[in-house]
């Protein structure tokens, strides 16, 4: 591999300069060069220079005949036979993908008593599902579950395989793509097959300062974790069609495991899960007690959402950790986001900036996260929530 | 055995520099540092002995972390550094660290959950892999710890899971699991004089198109800044007129 800047295009603009997430180019006599010490090849210089005078040359041959892989799969995450949320997101996204590679759609799950997940999923534009099924299976395991999915893709070839951002798709199909040798692609918020009929993965970087579009050019299956919410959740199939039902047979001698899990323990307060919530109300130092907390989790009732916080509220101990959204937490992408008494710190900002809709109350007009809010209330959020609630409940008790 | 404890800095930290903030520990690497140190000082008690190597990819640049490293605890650090590594995408780096690591043998490896720059998440299951050691990944709490098992609560979806690993084992931690300590006086005194060696792909055995940009399966092929943000309508007032602005907004959204 070589970068190489054409030296009669180049015009010494800096263009290139300000492309690299590196700091490895500089401008010299009018002249850019490139630091091979800091260079990972990302490519922003590339797409940056409008004299296409920059270039980046990969030699490199697939290990085997890609045209042998076929179809897309989508991972069908489940807890106790309840299909997760995002796999529903998933499906509309693996359809896509299919119809544009003329190619089948499959879901794959592995647990155990599958057939009211099986059934659930059958209602959906999926050609395919396949089960399967072993005692070994019935909840996550790290070991257990990627062996047998690489065993899968090794045996019928998927062309693409996608899987929810969850703690559990993040932490196995990184496994997978070891095992198998091929690309993978962390929480992406845009798939789309390109001219060229790969899959083009856009995911963002740098807690969403940057966007990167990533492709996996000669190794299949390709695969990617997709983040909650950014796609919408499929409709139900509509030409009455039903998938097929597959069960594979298992196979023990995949489930050797290190790890054994000895219990589940449920988090019974903020019942829903902010990642997969589609109204979060969130809290900040501005929140100023623990007990206020109450207040937003009223609203969110209200809403029917969750509730969310900054950092400094976990911090001050007002609200477990699992609750905090930003950049050493969680990323939420929610339809709304009502950030209550918090200023706006860039980490936090990386952590809900993609929501559809922010609004932001706050008693500060200066605070930064005005900035990125659709509609700001300057005022204070422990007066202002407490009477939204009490409106919402009269327009219902009126409606 | 837990004899030796390793901590890995994620090699996608020398893109903090994009910041201005050259080689500076990735801030999810703290924790796992942090508890590395304390399982090192649990040990300790018990009277038994481990250390704690620090390892990270990264241009040379990246060893003032690994001091920083050792101001924090420590024992010592290697940084794999060469530029056959450049442009490694997830599959080569974690490859690559895990090359090193098998070399030192650890009983235990501690990552952060993800990078800041990346936040892929995926290096650390890939060592796992790579090294064939049990993982434990989003680990809040370590419970338990003995010769051949380690007891942990992982971070899930809706709460906690507590599993049993058997050793050895890769952990990534999750910002809950502990509260990072300021660096000691004797801290920045080991970390002044350490010595630390910079290993190249030849003192790892890897062979070339498996590390750097011909060992990884994925490819960026353009960057680009996401639409920006921009501040919209701002109202201040009396709190009730702000709630029914707000209500009103609310209905027209469809939201209530």
């Amino acid at each position: 591999m070589s970068i190489r800047i054409i030296e009669d295009k180049c015009n010494g603009c800096a263009l290139c300069v300000k492309a690299c997430p590196q700091i490895a180019v500089e401008v010299k006599d009018k002249l850019a060069t490139i630091d091979l010490d800091r260079c990972n090849f990302c490519g922003a210089c590339v797409s940056a220079c409008r004299l296409r005078a920059i270039t980046i040359e990969i030699e490199k041959q697939p290990r085997e005949d890609l045209s042998q892989y076929s179809g897309v799969w989508v991972f069908g995450e489940q807890w106790g036979g309840e299909i997760a949320p995002v796999v529903f997101e998933l499906i509309t996204a693996g359809r896509q993908l299919a119809n544009a590679r003329k190619s089948e759609l499959a879901v794959v799950a592995l647990g155990q008593n599958l057939d009211s997940a099986a059934q659930r999923l059958s209602d959906y534009p999926v050609d395919k599902i396949l089960i399967y099924e072993a005692p070994e299976l019935a909840s996550y395991d790290p070991e257990r579950y990627s062996r047998v999915l690489s065993d899968l893709c090794r045996e019928l070839k998927p062309e693409i395989v996608l899987a929810g951002a969850t703690t559990t798709g993040r932490s196995f199909l990184s496994r997978v793509a070891v095992q198998l040798y091929t690309g993978l692609t962390a929480d992406c918020t845009g798939l789309a097959i390109g001219d060229d009929g790969l899959l083009h993965q856009t995911r963002p970087a740098f807690g969403g300062n940057i966007m990167a579009e990533i492709i996996c050019p000669y190794t299949r299956p390709q695969m990617a974790t997709v983040r909650h919410k950014v796609i919408p959740t499929s409709p139900k199939s509509s030409n009455g069609k039903r998938p097929e039902i597959v069960r594979l047979d298992p196979k023990p001698q995949l489930f050797g495991s290190r790890s054994e899990i000895l219990e589940f323990i449920e988090q019974l307060d903020g019942t829903v899960n902010i990642v997969e919530a589609d109204v979060i109300v969130s809290g900040g130092r501005g929140i100023q007690a623990p007990e206020n907390f109450a207040l937003l989790e009223e609203l969110a009732n209200a809403l029917g959402g969750a509730v969310g916080s900054s950092r400094a509220a976990v911090d001050a101990g007002w609200i477990p950790y699992s609750h905090q959204v930003g950049q050493t937490g969680k990323t939420v992408c929610p339809k709304l986001y009502i950030a209550c008494g918090i200023s706006g710190a860039v980490q936090h900002l990386a952590g809900m900036s993609s929501s559809d809709t922010i609004i932001a109350i706050n008693k500060d007009p200066n605070a930064p996260i005005f900035q990125v809010a659709d509609f700001g209330f300057v005022g204070d959020c422990l007066e202002i929530v407490p009477l939204l609630t009490k409106k919402i409940a009269a327009l219902r008790g009126r409606g | 055995m837990p004899q030796t404890t390793e901590v890995k800095i994620d090699p996608e930290t020398h893109t903090l520099i994009r910041e201005g903030v050259e080689s500076q520990i990735n801030p999810f690497d703290l924790y796992a540092l942090e508890e590395a140190v304390r399982v090192r000082e649990r040990l300790a008690e018990r009277g038994e002995e481990a250390t704690v190597t620090v390892i990270t990819m990264g241009p040379p640049q990246a060893e003032a972390a690994l001091r920083e490293a050792i101001s924090l605890g420590a024992d010592d650090a290697i940084l794999l550094s060469d530029r056959a590594f450049a442009g490694s995408d997830t599959w080569a780096t974690s490859y690559a660290l895990g090359r090193a690591l098998t070399k030192l043998e650890p009983g235990l490896v501690f990552c952060g959950m993800q990078a800041i720059d990346g936040d892929t998440g995926q290096v650390g299951p890939g060592i796992a892999v790579h090294m064939d050691y049990a993982q434990a990944a989003y680990v809040a709490k370590i419970e338990s710890l003995e010769k051949r098992k380690i007891v942990v609560k992982r971070l899930i979806e809706n709460g906690y899971e507590r599993v049993s690993l058997r050793l050895p084992a890769v952990l990534t931690v999750v910002r809950e699991i502990n509260e990072p300590r300021t660096p000691s006086l004797r801290g920045k005194m080991n970390a002044k004089k350490a010595e630390i060696p910079v290993w190249k792909a030849a003192d790892i055995e890897a062979p070339e198109d498996k590390i750097g940009l011909l060992g990884s399966p994925t490819q960026v092929i353009k960057v680009f800044s996401p639409p920006h943000r921009q501040g919209g309508e701002k109202w201040a007032g009396d709190s009730p007129d702000l709630a029914d602005k707000l209500c009103d907004l609310l209905a027209e959204m469809e939201i209530v």
